[in-house]
């Protein structure tokens, strides 16, 4: 006998309401905090910062509500619990720049970009209502990511800032178009890759037991080595050029399930960055920095004289650091940006980086998770290469700060000063909600 | 596709594993050697920028930590710097730390282990750590009564109380103001230090401890009076005094000062031979004792004792087997002695004391930040170089000295002052080290003391440590009566 059952599908949201509460808490909190150690609480401020805070953490909640039902209940709390504690920190180090006489409103500037980074989050909701229209920008957002890339080396437009050129000048304002072509890049992969995974498959030649892909296939590849190999030369910049050709290995990886690209892959990156560093005196010099960072004449040179100040700032933090307001984060160069991760390890403590370091892998893993529940192609590597680039792009800032792998220009991902990497970010979490959002709607067939 | 996307996921956590082991390695394992790394301001900053216990003389803080507007915190502000530099020390972001400021560190920032359970309170009730106050057993009149009568001359004067060994007074001249080196600005504290090592009278060192030793000249004499009781004579015991004092094995003979004559007949009381600083007759006596029984009396009032005061004292020396003329020449204070003044001061501290040598020290209590008691130092004693009765003895032979003998500028009316002059020949063609060691009241010791003027000092004409020193001693020595007597 056969019934009709009405399956109810279990969405997350109110689940996903309790913790944006405990985001909420965090970062009301922490900033309560900072204002708390400058002498600048005023209670009135603190119960605006509050309801500003739920007001917000509201509205997302209600825009997802309407516009992705369905979407991974995890992704936005974690995500806002890392923005929230990355504003008290800059907020922070506004204060220990003040107390030195310089003046800076970086965290207000922060908050702006926070509220328009959400404010985008929920646009592309509303204007993607089915990733699977992106498939169609495959080329034209290749070309864009091209463009994004190659921009900070127009003569005029481009910034130098810090040894990097990743920067350009629009409006009197500085923007990373690196950060934008990230996710260009990772919908041009995901489109390519979907529809050329056959023949990137096939097997080619073996060699030591191992079968490697035809060298007619290579081209791809090589092209995309290319460009990193560019941007580490011209750009100055090891970060995004790892970033790039990272996302796109591991997207290639994905779509083929053959460990031997991954071979070649890393293989031909690890002989440009080699070679970039023994003939380009500017990209050793970042490798010296790192290797022997503690040396007497390295460190005087002043090459790894910030990378080891911010050691020092995570030295006195130990395991559970000074506490928010009371470290002196201050004395490392670019603490509330490139060093945040140092400063949350001064100030926070290594129980602090913990917690932090455990936000992104649920973010991160929440993004995969999402890629195995989707159904389309096109759609798991869209969300393996969104959340893979965020998991690359946090290792290399922060492995970088941490001595791991040498230091490079970008930028932690809701955590550090900067709009550019605010806004892109928030743009992945959109997209990523948008595509769980479909993982998980029950089958709309059936419907 | 899912299998490698499972893998990949595996691939990121194993990435930010390493992020994990990176920082925790950094923050643990590395933490130690990093945060003791020269070049991080960062823990210098940390201990500077917190407040740091007064340094207090006569219940007034003489040093102190003063709220500033700037990245450390606080500013180190010493009152009177000139005239406590060699005791207190500076407290420098450039050249670190010295005198008391260095040796009570510890305490002064509040990581002493002593200060463990106020710390814990402070952390309980959320305050901010701040260190303890020392107290020192210097008397602020007894100390600026030798500034004042030592002037410009080059030299120190240590004033004790030999009850106790507490130090009243450690003058040291020329001297220079620690705020000079405890500013900020560390381009201005490097030039004033180079200006002061440039100096050629070293202002930075303390002479009463920790300076250039001096060969002690007559004030000697003490020491071989003191082995000379113990072997059996006495005051009145006649000793041999010629004008002329043939050396054996050398050609050389001794005379006394200005070739002056101790005696018509080559005789003399041991008392008189003191109180005119009969240089052939102890030299004489010297020999006739052996090296070894003074310099086992010298050992007793701490020659060769390595003390911290807590400052760290330079031992004072004696010759290594000399033979008879070098037995002579030491038994005068010349030759191979070298002794501080602060030496010199625990001689006159010890036989103030009816023979008991009181340890000298600086510190008389240490007050945690809510003026709780954490340190109180007790009266210990260090040697008993002589017996009641042999003390009294040279007590009123240095009583003779100062009413009728080389030493009558340090006379005070109304009190017996007991003392004994010294005049110390360099051999370099400069003029004399001048001296003078005694205490006062002699019956009721209160105050023993050291005065050390090198060169002669600013003085003209003939330098003798009855001319030169003895009217600094008689200073400090009023004052310090003075100041027992409103205690």
């Amino acid at each position: 006998m056969a019934t009709v059952t009405d399956v109810k599908v279990r969405t997350g949201r109110r689940g996903e309401l309790g913790l944006l509460g405990l985001a909420v808490a965090i970062a009301v909190l922490a900033r309560g905090l900072v204002d708390y150690h400058a002498a600048y609480l005023e209670i009135d401020q603190m119960l605006i910062y509050a309801g500003a805070c739920t007001a917000v953490a509201l509205g997302i909640h209600l825009a997802i509500r309407r516009w992705a039902p369905y979407a991974d209940p995890v992704l936005v709390p974690a995500v806002l619990g890392l923005n929230g504690i990355g504003l008290a920190m800059i907020r922070r180090i506004d204060f220990a720049y003040a107390a030195r006489g310089r003046e800076t409103d970086f965290g207000q500037i922060q908050t702006m970009w926070t509220l328009i980074g959400i404010g985008l989050a929920i646009a592309v909701l509303v204007i993607v209502r089915d990733y699977r229209v992106l498939r169609r920008f495959t080329y034209t957002a290749g070309v864009l990511g091209l463009i994004g890339l190659l921009l900070p080396l127009v003569p005029g437009l481009g910034l130098q800032i810090n040894g990097a050129r990743i920067w350009i000048s629009v409006f009197g304002r500085s923007l990373q178009p690196g950060e934008f072509a990230k996710i260009a890049f990772v919908i041009f992969f995901a489109g390519y890759l979907v529809s050329n995974r056959d023949t990137l498959a096939l097997a080619g030649p073996k060699v030591l037991g191992m079968r490697f892909p035809r060298p007619r296939d290579m081209g791809p590849l090589a092209l995309v080595w290319a460009a990193a190999m560019l941007v580490q030369i011209y750009e100055r910049d090891l970060g995004t050029s790892l970033l790039l050709f990272g996302i796109f290995l591991s997207m290639l990886y994905v779509a083929t399930e053959r460990i031997s690209w991954v071979i070649v892959g890393m293989g031909m990156f690890a002989v440009g960055a080699v070679a970039a560093g023994a003939l380009f005196s500017h990209v050793g010099s970042r490798y010296t920095a790192w290797l022997h960072a503690l040396d007497a004449s390295v460190y005087s040179s002043g090459a790894s004289e910030q990378l080891v100040r911010g050691l020092f700032g995570m030295a006195s933090g130990g395991l559970f650091g000074t506490g928010l307001g009371e470290g002196r984060p201050d004395l490392v160069p670019y603490a509330e940006s490139d060093f945040i991760f140092a400063s949350l390890g001064e100030e926070l403590g290594l129980t602090g980086l913990m917690a932090i370091l455990t936000l992104y892998v649920i973010i991160v893993q929440r993004a995969m998770r999402t890629a195995i529940g989707v159904r389309h192609g096109f759609g798991k590597l869209l969300a393996t290469g969104l959340g893979f680039a965020m998991a690359l792009q946090t290792f290399i800032v922060v492995g970088g700060v941490t001595r791991v792998i040498p230091l490079t220009g970008l930028t932690t991902p809701f955590l550090a000063y900067g709009g550019s990497s605010m806004l892109a970010n928030w743009i992945v979490v959109g997209l990523l909600l948008r595509i769980s959002d479909q993982a998980r709607r029950p089958d709309e067939v059936a419907a | 596709m899912n299998e490698p996307i499972r893998r990949l996921s595996v691939v990121i956590l194993a990435l930010f594993l390493t992020l994990m082991i990176a920082a925790s390695y950094i923050q643990v394992a590395a933490a130690g050697s990093l945060n003791a790394d020269a070049r991080n301001v960062r823990t210098l900053y940390r201990e500077y920028g917190t407040f740091r216990g007064p340094i207090v003389v006569d219940g007034e803080s003489i040093v102190w930590s003063k709220p500033v507007d700037d990245p450390f915190n606080y500013q180190r502000t010493y009152a009177d710097g000139p005239l406590y530099a060699g005791v207190t020390g500076y407290y420098s972001i450039v050249f670190g730390r010295t005198g008391i400021e260095q040796t009570e560190n510890d305490l002064l920032s509040g990581t002493a282990d002593k200060l463990f359970w106020t710390r814990l309170s402070t952390l309980v009730s959320g305050e901010t750590q701040r260190g303890a106050s020392v107290e020192l057993t210097l008397r602020s009149q007894v100390q600026k009564a030798a500034a004042d009568a030592l002037g410009d001359s080059a030299g120190a004067v240590v004033a004790l109380d030999p009850r106790s060994g507490a130090v009243l007074a450690m003058v040291t001249s020329p001297t220079y103001d620690p705020a000079s080196l405890a500013g900020h600005d560390s381009s201005q504290v490097n030039a004033n230090y180079q200006d002061l090592l440039a100096q050629t009278n070293g202002p930075l060192v303390n002479r009463a401890i920790a300076g250039d030793t001096y060969a002690p000249g007559s004030t000697f004499k003490l020491i071989v009076s003191a082995a000379a009781l113990e072997a059996g004579y006495s005051a009145d015991s006649e000793l041999y005094a010629p004008d002329q004092l043939e050396l054996p094995d050398s050609t050389k003979t001794l005379s006394n000062y200005g070739g002056e004559s101790c005696s018509a007949n080559e005789r003399q009381t041991l008392a008189d031979s003191l109180a005119m600083s009969c240089n052939t007759s102890f030299a004489n006596l010297g020999m006739k004792l052996g090296w070894g029984v003074i310099e086992r009396k010298a050992e007793e009032f701490g020659w060769g004792s390595q003390l911290s005061i807590p400052l760290a004292v330079t031992p004072s020396r004696l010759p290594v087997n000399p033979d008879d003329a070098q037995t002579a020449m030491a038994s005068i204070g010349q030759y191979d002695d070298r002794a501080t003044p602060l030496q010199m001061a625990m001689v006159a501290a010890g036989i103030a004391n009816d023979g008991e040598l009181m340890t000298p020290y600086l510190v008389d209590n240490v007050r945690d930040a809510n003026l709780r008691v954490v340190e109180q130092s007790e009266p210990k004693t260090m040697s008993h170089p002589m017996t009641r009765a042999d003390a009294n003895e040279l007590t009123d032979m240095m009583v003779g000295v100062v009413e009728d003998g080389t030493g009558t500028l340090a006379q005070i009316p109304g009190v017996k002052v007991a003392g004994k002059t010294g005049t110390a020949e360099t051999g370099t063609g400069e003029r004399p080290h001048t001296w003078f060691v005694g205490f006062a009241p002699a019956d009721n010791p209160v105050v023993a003391v050291a005065v050390l003027v090198e060169n002669g000092g600013s003085t003209e004409g003939e330098a003798t440590g009855g001319k030169v020193a003895a009217p600094i001693a008689r200073a400090v020595m009023e004052a310090a009566i003075a100041a027992e007597g409103g205690k």
